[in-house]
Parts: structure tokens; sequence; C-alpha cells
């Protein structure tokens, strides 16, 4: 007896079917409130290789949709926390945990070691560069998205189809035209929905089982649990908008369309310099304000970076700090838009904030 | 002469909040550059959003000829995960 006998059952899928999932390797982009549902279930389902890209740690909120996490793993790494969970649970599947965002330097590569990619990230440039990326490597796409009590899926692949994300919308929306889920509300049970259709589409497009949504976008309303199905035509633009090869891909700047910064917590910042012990923690008042307060921390005041930030090593992880989380903010917009950094964090509150080291030395001695 | 008709509309996502409602109508507009004309100045809130246009449910992209009967939707791009 098998753990899949009751899928090798249903006509059309079979030991054929099975044996195509036990072979296939699935990337799966985001392990927040879409990737969860599509990782268990496509684990359940017997995939045989699946990767987690996330370079995000899990934080409190996250916990109404992120079914695999709990309290505990508040503060570690999203990709890391996923795997062991699922390696334990399914060991028919070998889990491969990524945990960092992609970028152009590493999406390509990742990207071509799998067979199909399932997006569940939470922002437009990750949207559009993964879009790309598949695009370039013929590779099919499985893509859901929320916003607030709707989802959207589409199924986009160059070999089997005609059409790319770029062909529904040629161009990135400006920043703040769809806010992300952690700006907005989401319930739970809603990327729960949109996940679990990626992962059915995605199986689709593993074992030939039925018809995926190519060329299509389904969407998905909650309140009246009502589905609208539309039909995806080329977009003249569309090509002309997208790297023609691998060197124009590395050279976009995906963030810029739909620049946004990430604060992150004292705690996550904690976290993100013992991963990436290369991440470059900034301290960017200015030299009056007072002595260094963070063993780890470089003081690099505002005024100094703004004239010039060449200095700066391009593409190493920067966390930014100054004493409220003001201009941290701001310089951080900056740093992101210049090209050179794709992550630069912003430490929410800085000195200011209860978890800051400042507070630490007061309350505990 | 012919009267114009009046379409009907489905907004979604931000489209809808911005307009207020998810079920909008634009009398008086024979295609798609029309309507989209008449909804601006209806709702100019919607000039800041991008979305893509679909007629009887197949996105189109080129100005397309509308009849009383045409269902239009109006499907902004979502984000989130």
């Amino acid at each position: 007896m098998s753990a899949f006998q009751r899928q090798i059952l249903l006509p059309d899928f079979g030991a054929a079917g099975q044996e195509k999932l036990s072979r296939a390797r699935v990337l799966v982009v985001g392990a927040g409130g879409l990737g969860c549902p599509v990782l268990l279930y496509l684990a359940a389902a017997g995939v045989g290789g699946i990767g987690i890209v996330d370079g995000d740690t899990v934080s409190e909120s996250n916990l109404n949709r992120q079914v695999l996490y709990g309290p505990d793993d508040i503060g570690l790494p999203k990709a890391e926390i996923a795997a062991r969970r699922l390696r334990e649970q399914f060991p028919n599947t070998e889990f491969e945990a990524l945990p960092f965002f992609m970028d152009v330097e590493n999406a390509l590569e990742t990207i071509a070691r799998f067979d199909v990619v399932v997006d569940g990230s939470d922002n437009f440039p990750t949207r559009y560069m993964v879009n790309d990326a598949c695009y370039l490597l013929q590779k099919p796409l499985v893509q859901g998205a929320v916003y607030q009590y709707e989802g959207q899926v589409a199924v986009f692949d160059a070999q089997r189809g005609r059409s790319t994300y770029r062909d529904l919308y040629p161009v990135p929306p400006a920043a703040g035209d769809a806010p992300n889920c952690s700006e907005t509300g989401v319930l739970g049970v809603l990327p729960g929905i949109i996940g679990l259709m990626q992962a059915a589409e995605t199986i689709k497009c593993i074992t030939g089982v039925g018809q995926p949504l190519l060329d299509k976008a389904l969407f998905y309303h909650f309140k009246n649990a009502s589905f609208f199905e539309v039909e995806i035509a080329p977009h003249p633009d569309a090509q002309a908008m997208m790297p023609a090869n691998e060197a124009a891909f590395r050279a976009m700047h995906y963030a810029d369309a739909c620049e946004r910064v990430q604060d992150i917590l004292w705690t996550e910042a904690q976290a993100l310099l013992e991963r990436r012990p290369e991440t470059l923690l900034l301290d960017i008042r200015e030299e009056e304000e007072g002595p260094n307060v963070h063993v780890r921390s470089r003081r690099w005041p505002m005024s100094r970076l703004l004239q010039d930030a060449s200095e700066l090593t391009a593409d190493m992880p920067l966390v930014l700090f100054c004493r409220s989380g003001v201009r941290s903010r701001h310089l951080a917009g900056v740093l992101q838009k210049s090209g050179r950094h794709t992550q630069v964090y912003s430490i929410e509150g800085g000195l200011q904030h209860p978890l800051s080291p400042i507070h630490h030395s007061v309350t505990h001695g | 002469m012919t009267t114009q008709p009046t379409i009907q509309l489905l907004a979604f996502g931000i489209v809808a909040e911005k307009a207020g409602s998810s079920r909008l109508s634009i009398s008086g507009v024979s295609d798609t550059e029309q309507l989209l004309e008449a909804l601006y100045q209806q709702h100019p809130a919607l000039r800041e959003v991008r979305f893509a246009i679909a007629v009887n449910r197949k996105i189109v992209h080129e100005n397309t000829p509308l009849q009383a009967d045409s269902e239009v939707a109006l499907l902004p791009p979502f984000s989130g995960g």
C-alpha cells in the first residue's frame, strides 16, 4: 500500500501520473500565505523534489495564514523552518531550503534546476522577475496572488502557451498602486484557497491530467464565492518589456519599478546578521548623536552617505538604523533606488524601539 | 440615429475600492476608449490605478467596440502572497 494509493486509483491519473509527480522538481517562490498550502499539498501528493526560496523570517502577524509556522518560529528563517517541518511529515519528498530573496543574480541558476515554478511571492518586483526568468528558461510558471478578499491564479508556459504575465500587465504598477499584504488586511483562508488552486494547477502541469489555466487568469472573490475567468491575449509591447537574454536579465532593475523599503525589527536584524555574516549593519546617525551602541555596527552618517555611497560594496545586504527609524527608512529607499543594493532594510523604530540595544542595556543592567 | 447603450462594468480589487463599488455602469459610450474616458471622469481616482480590461471575458489591448450586452471587467494586478 502506498501513501498515494487513492490518487493512483483515479482514472487518467494512475501509476503513470504518480511516477511523473515523483520525478518532478518544483520551486516554490515565497513560503508565505500562498507558499504554505502549496508546499503542504504538493508534498502530500508526492512531488519528488521541492525547493523553498524565501529570505524572510517568521513574524507574529504571519500566523493567521502561514500555516507551517507557530509562535516558537517567530524570528526564524521561513525557508528552513518550512523545510524542517515538511521533512518530518513527508518522507517521500526531498526538500531544499533556499533561505534568500530571489534577485537578478541568483534567479536564473535557481530556477534552471527545477521543472515548474510556483510564484507565491508578495511583491511586484519579484513577480515580474520570476515571470521574465521563467520565460527565458522556458519553465512553466504557476502564479497566484491575493488582495484583501480577492485572489488570482494563472499559468504561463512558453512551451505550451502563448502568453506571460506581461501580456496581462506589461509593466509593474507604480509603488502604492497595489499594496502588499503586510500593509493591507488578509483573511488566512483566502491565500489558502488560492494556494491550493496553484497546487492543483501545478499537478496538472506535471501529470498532464485535465487542462491547466494556460493563457487564462482566474479571479476569485471570497465575499460572494464567485469566480471570473478571462482569456489572455498577447500584448503588443509584452516582448519588448522583457529581457531578451540572460545578460539583459541580470541588468534589469526590477526593484526600481516598484521599490519599497522593508522595515525589520531588531530581533530580525540580529537573525539576519547571524544567517548572512556579510550583512552590513549601518548606524547612520551623525557623529554628534552619541556613541556606538552595537558591537557589529559601523558608523556611517547619513549626511556622508547621501553625498557618496559608492564605498558600500554593491549587493551586500544592508541594515540601516538611526534614532527613530525615520531617516534610516528614507536612506534605505535612496540606496535601493541606486540599483547597487537589492537588499536594504531599515530597523523599525530605530534606537527608540523597545527591542533596541540601548533599551536592553538600560533594563538589563 | 442610434442610441448608445449603457455598459455594465465589473470592478475588481483596488479598482472597486477606488470606484466605491464592484458594479458600475457607464452610459453613452460605444467603445473601450470612450468608456475609459467616461470612467475617469466619474471616478478620477482610477487614473492612478493600473488595470487590464476584459470584454466578454477576453483581455483587450486595443480600442474595442461595445454593445449593450457587452460584459466589461476592470482587472488590476494583485501582489499579495
